[in-house]
């Protein structure tokens, strides 16, 4: 079959091309631009070639010390992220109520922590975790539990990972509920028929189709924690020391902090470049499972 | 293997139902006898599917009890009733290979791996689908997947009762034939009762060696294809089992004569007690009407003869009223005049929708 070519495509098109340059392409090719040069104020530049590159990539260098270390915890925090969320996510939607006037308030009470600008829920985590006036930490603190997120790493760590879960566990959810309620009763009736265990529905039925949407949730919850600054900046502005700076806010520090364009613009480059690899592994390796069956069968 | 027993049954899916309308199945008593073959007849939205929910279980009815044999498990879940149900649309385990979902059932009561793997070569074979046997269920056509759900359903043999929604819905057409036969075979070879809902009677004929007959949440009649087409017990079956279906006459009955507007029908019954207050309607299938040229019998005008392969069927006007009748072989008619002869031993009466019996005259009225 040939499809009939109409050139008048290219005026619904072209817009898009423009708007797409302009908007994304154009400051891309500014960061790549500053990352090949060197600046001492002034507006003056220098070209440096890959020397910030190199320098980055480097361990043994102060700024590839620091790169790495800020790298290894962001990967840290994604990977804790996505072992409690997606868990606990599907768990949640498992446990919500299939119909019913309590679905609608189950969903509302959901969305609520997703439509909370991202400092306020620093800024409420902030208030919520003192040890002195924090309704959390003075109650923690009270059950005899020494807790102080300023000035331990470990409570630093296991707050934000608290915060964030409040914050966007119902994401994992509200996906995996839609993924669940696309499942015809008969599913469900035929499993019983069959005399199916609980573990069976859900290993051989539920998983199975909730496994498109949970790509998804995996995909955006890995982006967005590996991407995570507001929170953690208003929380504890990266410290106790080091120990929640994650890349961003390395990165920002290094930019607007100490004004090095140059170093800033290689690091957004490369960390561009290892949140595009990590989404093509997850993608690949979970679209793989259907293609590898697929394959098997031709 | 068991006789199921439905005990004054009924079901309404509203909380605290009032009026008759708000419940999917009106009350119901009937036995399924061991070992028979059933089908479940009667249009869309009469509630089929619910009653065979009830009996296996998925659903809980407002009122009554089910009994398997002596034992009521209207408390028992579907799990516990040990009874297969096959759905109109498949269901089948995507991660699963052919193989697995056919041995599903078994595992999950833990049949021996032996046990298993032989039944399931047998069921595989067959439903012609031991060629596919180790592949994944996912992508199989949806002919292939709704033989894997009438595998599963068929896969256990110590059931007692299976069910079957429609279950050839998805099918082909010459496939459909082909599987109905199997059922039929696997039905004879294992003496299981067999509940078969459709809404298509040839589908329900070929089936069955009882039909029950559904219509508006209630059982209409139960019996041989023979004798729901010889004696229906309700205009609906009249109507609904035939093509075409039985002709009904609004009338008015004195004693062994019914007047249709202004002819005359000779009964060979008497019907004394129908009361002036009831709808009262004569019924005779069409197999038994015979069109004849103008002469002797009910004079009738000729609107169009329809030719429907094994016989000419013409639809007439009688005093007003459409009729369906045959037209015998060697008979022409010229212009729009005839006569029709009734049958008189096939000649009904009913009253609100019900077959009237009537009593047995020696001789004839008027
Ligand atoms: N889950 C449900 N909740 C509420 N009403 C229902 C439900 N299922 C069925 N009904 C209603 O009960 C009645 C009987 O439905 P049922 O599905 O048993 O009919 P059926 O004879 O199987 O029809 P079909 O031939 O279309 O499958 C219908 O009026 C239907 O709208
Ligand atoms: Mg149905």
């Amino acid at each position: 079959m040939t499809k009939p070519l109409n050139n008048r495509a290219w005026f619904f098109v072209l817009p898009v091309f423009a708007i797409v340059a302009f908007s994304a392409i154009l400051p891309l090719m500014t960061v790549v631009n500053y990352s090949v040069q060197d600046t001492f104020g002034n507006n003056q530049f220098f070209w440096n070639g890959i020397g910030w590159f190199q320098e980055l990539l480097d361990p043994s260098s102060q700024l590839g010390e620091q790169f790495l270390s800020s790298l290894m915890r962001t990967l840290l925090f994604s990977a804790i992220i996505l072992l409690i969320e997606v868990p606990l996510g599907i768990a949640v939607a498992l446990s919500m109520p299939r119909e019913g006037w309590t679905v609608a308030l189950c969903l509302v009470l959901m969305a609520i922590p997703l439509l909370i600008p991202w400092n306020v829920v620093g800024t409420i985590w902030q208030v919520f975790a003192r040890g002195d006036i924090g309704l959390l930490g003075w109650v923690v603190n009270r059950l005899g539990i020494d807790y102080n997120y300023t000035g331990d790493p470990i409570d630093a760590w296991v707050t934000i990972i608290v915060m964030d879960v409040w914050h966007w566990t119902s994401l994992v959810a509200l996906l995996c509920y839609a993924g669940l309620k696309s499942i015809p009763d008969a599913y469900y009736q035929a499993a019983r028929i069959d005399g199916a265990s609980r573990w069976a529905v859900f290993s051989t039925i539920q998983l199975p189709k909730m496994r498109r949407v949970l790509l998804i949730a995996v995909l955006l919850r890995f982006m967005d924690s590996f991407m995570i600054y507001t929170e953690p900046f208003v929380l504890t502005g990266g410290g106790p020391g080091n120990a929640t700076t994650f890349l961003s806010i390395d990165l920002v520090k290094l930019a607007l902090g100490q004004f090095d364009l140059g170093k800033a613009a290689a690091m957004s480059l490369v960390y561009n470049l290892i949140i595009l690899a990590i989404c093509w592994v997850f993608y690949t390796v979970m679209t793989n499972v259907d293609a590898e069956r697929e394959r098997i069968e031709a | 293997m068991a006789r199921i027993t439905l005990d004054h049954l009924a079901h309404a899916y509203k909380a605290n139902p009032r009026t008759a309308e708000d419940y999917a199945l009106k009350e119901i008593n009937h036995v399924w006898s061991q070992g028979g073959a059933y089908a479940l007849l009667g249009p869309s939205g009469c509630g089929k599917t619910t009653l065979l929910n009830i009996i296996s279980g998925l659903v809980r009815p407002t009122r009554g009890r089910v009994l398997f044999d002596d034992l009521d498990v209207t408390d028992l879940s579907t799990e516990a009733r040990n009874i297969a149900q096959v759905f109109q649309f498949p269901v089948v385990y995507d991660t699963m290979t052919v193989r697995e979902n056919l041995a599903f059932p078994l595992k999950n009561r833990n049949v021996s791996r032996e046990r298993t793997a032989r039944r399931v070569e047998e069921i595989a074979s067959l439903l012609d689908l031991t060629r596919v046997l180790d592949r994944k269920a996912s992508n199989l056509t949806a002919d292939m997947k709704q033989k894997i759900s009438l595998g599963r359903g068929l896969v256990r043999p110590d059931v007692a009762a299976i069910l079957f929604d429609e279950p050839l819905t998805v099918i082909d057409p010459h496939l459909k034939w082909q599987l109905r036969s199997t059922l039929k075979e696997i039905h004879r070879a294992l003496d299981i009762t067999m509940i078969y809902v459709t809404h298509d009677q040839t589908e329900a004929l070929t089936f069955a060696d009882k039909v029950v007959v559904m219509h508006d949440g209630a059982v209409v009649q139960t019996g041989t294809p023979d004798e729901l087409f010889e004696r229906p017990a309700h205009t609906f079956v009249g109507h609904f089992i035939g093509s075409p279906g039985m002709n009904i006459l609004p009338c008015r009955v004195e004693g062994a004569t019914a007047f249709v507007g202004t002819s005359l029908i000779s009964l060979r019954r008497t019907y004394r007690t129908l009361s002036d207050g009831e709808r009262i309607e004569l019924g005779i299938r069409p197999e038994f009407v015979r069109l004849q040229p103008k002469g002797a019998g009910l004079p009738v005008q000729i609107r169009r003869i329809d030719d429907i392969g094994r016989a000419r069927i013409a639809r007439v006007e009688m005093s007003g009223r459409p009729l369906a009748a045959s037209i015998p072989d060697g008979i022409s008619i010229e212009g729009n005049e005839a006569s029709l002869v009734l049958d008189p031993n096939h000649v009904h009466i009913y009253a609100n929708g019900h077959l009237v019996a009537g009593e047995a005259t020696g001789g004839h009225a008027a």
